[in-house]
C-alpha cells in the first residue's frame, strides 16, 4: 500500500496509465543491481532511485578521484578519497529514504558475481572494462537474470538488454573480448561528459520498463548514438546460432575471468 | 555495386570483386581486426571474412567495441 507521501512523490507515475499505483507498487518491490558507480551507473542509480526502486544495489571497489567529477555526477568535490558505493549510497537516499541501498565494496569477479546477482531481478553493466563486460554478459545468461549492457568512448555510445534465452546476448555479437590494450578506454582516449548521462538513461529507463512489463525492451538491437552528429541508429541483431554461450553448442558452461582482457590501467580507473 | 553500409547506400566499384576482408581494408574500417560485421542482418563469423563476397545491396553494419563506462 503506498502512503500518502508516496502518492504524492510518484504521483507523475502514478497518473500513466503504464504506472499506476500497481506499476509504482511493482517499483518499489523491485531489485536493481547497478555494476559499477561511475559515468553510467550515475545517472542509473540516481533515476532508480528517484523512481522508487525499492532496492538498489551498487557494486565498485573505487574511491571517488577528481578526474571522476566531469562525468561521474552522482560524486561530488566532497566525497573526494571517499568509496564510490558510499558517496553513491548517500546521494541515492538523500533523493529517496524509500530506497533500500546496498552496497559492495569489491570488483566483480568470476568468483563472487553469482551470489551478487542472485537477488536481483535486472543487472545493470555500468563497468568500463571488457573483462567485466563479457563477465556480467556470462553471469547473466547463465542465470537468466535480464540486464542491460551499456558501452561508451569518445563522443560514441552503445546499449543493449538482453533477456537471456530469448533475445541475443553480448557474446551474439562480440564472441570474445579484444586482445589486452587493443581498444582504448575512456582513460586513455576521453570521454564527453554527457555521454554516459545519455547512453545511462537509456538503461534506467530499461530496467523500469523491464520492471513494469511495459513497452518494447532494446531487445533483439543495438542503439548507438553518437554525439557529434547527434544521431541515433538502432541495427537489428539476431540470435548466433554460434554465440559460445547461449548458442546451439556453447563453449562456456561456467564462469571465468577473462583475464587477457583486463589491464592494469583498467584495473586502476575502473 | 551500390551496398549499405552502416545504414548509408554506398557505391564501391565491381571489378574488385570485394570480399568481406578486403572491403574492411578498403574502405579503412577502425577495429579492423576486432570489429564484429553483420552481413544482411546475420552476424559473420570472422572465419568467413575471407571468403564471403560483397554482393549487389547487401546491408553491412560495422559494430564495434566500446569498453568504457565509467
Amino acid at each position: 500500500m503506498l502512503t500518502e507521501s508516496q502518492i504524492e512523490r510518484y504521483s507523475r507515475h502514478i497518473i500513466l496509465k503504464e504506472v499506476g499505483g500497481k506499476g509504482q507498487q511493482k517499483l518499489l518491490d523491485a531489485k536493481v543491481l547497478i555494476i559499477g558507480a561511475g559515468g553510467l551507473g550515475a545517472p542509473v542509480a540516481l533515476y532508480l532511485a528517484a523512481a522508487g526502486v525499492g532496492t538498489i544495489g551498487i557494486a565498485d571497489a573505487d574511491n571517488v578521484d577528481l578526474s571522476n567529477l566531469q562525468r561521474q555526477v552522482i560524486h561530488f568535490t566532497a566525497d573526494i578519497g571517499k568509496p564510490k558505493v558510499e558517496s553513491a549510497r548517500e546521494k541515492m537516499q538523500s533523493i529517496n529514504p524509500d530506497v533500500n541501498v546496498i552496497t559492495y565494496i569489491e570488483w566483480i569477479s568470476a568468483a563472487n558475481i553469482s551470489a551478487i546477482i542472485a537477488g536481483y531481478d535486472f543487472i545493470i553493466d555500468g563497468t568500463d572494462n571488457f573483462a567485466a563486460k563479457f563477465l556480467i554478459n556470462d553471469a547473466c545468461v547463465l542465470a537468466g537474470k535480464p540486464y542491460s549492457h551499456g558501452g561508451i568512448l569518445q563522443f560514441v555510445g552503445q546499449t543493449i538488454t538482453v533477456l537471456p534465452g530469448q533475445s541475443p546476448c553480448y557474446r551474439c555479437l562480440f564472441p570474445a573480448p579484444p586482445p589486452k590494450d587493443a581498444i582504448p578506454t575512456c582513460s586513455q582516449a576521453g570521454v564527453i561528459g554527457v555521454l554516459p548521462g545519455v547512453i545511462g538513461s537509456i538503461q534506467a529507463t530499461e530496467a523500469i520498463k523491464f520492471l513494469l512489463g511495459k513497452g518494447n525492451l532494446l531487445t533483439g538491437r543495438i542503439l548507438m548514438y553518437d554525439a557529434l552528429d547527434i544521431k541515433f541508429r538502432d541495427v537489428t541483431i539476431k540470435r548466433n546460432a554460434n554465440c559460445p554461450i547461449c548458442g546451439e553448442h556453447p563453449s562456456i558452461t561456467e564462469l571465468k575471468d577473462e583475464l587477457d582482457a583486463l589491464t592494469v590501467c583498467d584495473l586502476k580507473e575502473a | 555495386m551500390t551496398i549499405t553500409i552502416n545504414g548509408k547506400e554506398t557505391i564501391i566499384p565491381e571489378n574488385l570483386n570485394h570480399t568481406i576482408d578486403s572491403l574492411l581494408e578498403e574502405i579503412d574500417v577502425s577495429q579492423r581486426l576486432y570489429v564484429t560485421v553483420e552481413l544482411n542482418e546475420e552476424v559473420l563469423d570472422r572465419a568467413a571474412f575471407e571468403t564471403t563476397p560483397v554482393m549487389e545491396g547487401d546491408a553491412i553494419e560495422f559494430l564495434y567495441f566500446m569498453g568504457g563506462g565509467h
